[in-house]
């Protein structure tokens, strides 16, 4: 899941500041979950927009906003309020904002929401990172706990010396990371993955702009 | 050839002492410390940003170390460099004469004064050993051939023996012997038997330990490493001791001269290293007192 949170209100605001029509974006899945973009929020939004003078043209709440083909149909019904609209806010996260800007071109698009990490959600309100999307999952121990987003400096081969009472140099409030994988490993009975050397990190493999097609298997085509 | 080493490796009771280059491009004071050290500690280690504070490089300071006629263990954290970097830099120390690396991760940015830097860790304390070892053998990380006849170093790294659970310890040293660390330099210890413990796992390792010793100089410091330094608890009785001496600052040294004469008397360990952060001035009394 995407983790987002809300911008402060005035923030939208100011980025806001040269429009007065203004058309809203939701998304049903992880701003749903985040509570930043769901069917409620957008509700308010337009409240509080309206509160500040905006005329708010319409809004939607796409299903999901990142799938470009599917929004851009889906787009298709609010032509005309798009169309009367000086700025669209996305209330998604900062890869819906984009499929937005691909979608509308002459319109200027705007975040509500700023956009955190892939994490967990652990109880209402409580989210936590888990994965860095490094493209190469190392976890192949079977522990299910990933030392690369879960510890501040991405140790692959144990704790730092900073592990103080079994938490987290960096913040104390943390556990450490590498000592959860140890005492997991532990249970488990598999200590011994602990004991292999981990070579560096292959950066490789995360050139920026990731980018991935999915082959057709050739066995697969009707002949 | 590495003097440290030679010295470790002829069975001699070594003694290596910390010195942290100045927040500055003055090496006066420095060499200074080097000059009123170096009769009587067998190499000098050079901090690397310690703290995650920005000071002059380690290996400017092992280059002052040298030009004094001194032995100097260079420091490296992952902490600022690539692994590009980490690898120039050891290829450009050891042409200029440092023989000793002691691999360190490094402490976080934020924990300094420079917080907003961006934290590199592209390799941690094993990648730098790693790294080293690979050099030694004349390939870079990579792979790739070195030119001419590659560096030599004799290896370090770090280990904390009041780390709980120990365990996780002993299994991270044992990797960074496989990835080449020879000699070891722990963090700071307090009690006999918390050495003691520690030896009793570690010897078998067969590398060379120095027991790490931090002087304490007030009650003030005994709190102060007991809440930095994982694992550590400076005991009650300590504590006692500097509050009722009239020189706290002498009291500290005797305390931590009684612990490094029990370590060589017991035969505990193969040296000691001492991290007097700041008062290295104090460091000739201190082993006057041995
Ligand atoms: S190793 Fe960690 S960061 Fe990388 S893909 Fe797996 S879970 Fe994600
Ligand atoms: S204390 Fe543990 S989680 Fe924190 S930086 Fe060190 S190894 Fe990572």
């Amino acid at each position: 899941m995407i983790i987002t949170k809300k911008k402060p209100l005035e923030e939208v605001i100011d980025e806001l500041k040269s429009y007065e029509r203004v058309f809203i974006v939701g998304c049903s899945l992880c701003a749903t979950a985040s509570k930043t973009g769901g069917e409620e929020e957008v509700e308010e939004m337009k409240k509080k927009l309206s509160e500040c003078g905006k005329i708010i043209t319409g809004s939607v709440v796409l299903d999901p906003v990142c799938n470009l083909q599917k929004s851009k149909r889906d787009l298709k019904d609010f032509g005309v309020e798009i169309s009367k609209s000086e700025a669209i806010l996305c209330m998604a996260c900062g890869n819906g904002l984009q499929t937005l800007g691909e979608i509308v071109e002459d319109i200027p698009v705007f975040p509500a929401n700023d956009t955190l990490f892939l994490g967990e959600i652990k109880r209402f309100g409580v989210f936590e990172e888990r994965c860095s999307i490094c493209g190469k999952c190392l976890l192949t121990n079977g522990v299910a706990i990933c030392p690369i987003s879960r510890c501040p400096k991405g140790m692959v081969n144990g704790p730092c010396g900073g592990a103080k009472d079994e938490h987290c140099e960096v913040n104390p409030e943390q556990r450490c990371v590498w000592v959860d994988i140890y005492y997991k490993l532990k249970k488990m009975n598999r200590l011994n993955e602990l004991r292999r050397i981990n070579p560096p990190i292959d950066h490789s493999l995360r050139i920026k702009p990731g980018q991935h097609k999915v082959q057709r298997s050739v066995t697969n085509e009707p002949t | 050839m590495s003097q440290l080493k030679d010295l470790l490796e002829r069975g001699k009771f070594v003694i290596t002492a910390e010195v942290g280059p100045p927040k500055g491009a003055d090496l006066r004071e420095f060499k200074d410390i080097v000059r009123l050290l170096k009769g009587g500690v067998d190499a000098l280690n050079v901090t690397d940003g310690q703290g995650a504070s920005m000071k002059l490089s380690s290996l400017a300071g092992c280059v002052a170390i040298l030009q004094e006629g001194a032995e100097p263990v260079m420091q490296m954290t992952g902490r600022d460099r690539n692994r590009i970097a980490i690898q120039s830099e050891l290829l450009g120390a050891y042409a200029l004469g440092v023989r000793n690396l002691l691999a360190i991760t490094g402490d976080y940015p934020t924990l300094g004064d420079n917080p907003s830097a961006k934290p590199v860790y592209d390799l941690d304390s094993v990648g730098i050993l790693l790294a080293a070892s690979s050099l030694m053998e004349g390939r870079d990380l990579a792979g790739n051939p070195l030119k001419g006849e590659p560096p030599s170093f004799y290896l370090g790294a770090t280990v904390n023996p009041n780390f709980e659970p120990l365990e996780i310890e002993l299994i991270k040293m044992e990797k960074k012997i496989h990835a080449g660390a020879r000699f070891f330099q722990t963090q700071a210890v307090y009690q006999i038997d918390i050495a003691d413990r520690f030896m009793k796992e570690a010897s078998r390792l067969n590398v060379k330990i120095l027991i790490g010793i931090i002087p304490l100089r007030s009650v003030r410091s005994a709190h102060f490493v007991s809440k930095m330094i994982p694992g550590v608890k400076v005991p009650q009785g300590l504590i006692h001791r500097l509050e009722s001496a009239p020189d706290p600052k002498l009291e500290g040294l005797r305390i931590a001269a009684e612990l490094i004469r029990k370590v060589r008397e017991h035969g505990l360990a193969h040296g000691i290293h001492i991290m007097a952060i700041g008062a290295e001035r104090s460091i000739p009394l201190l082993l006057d007192m041995l």
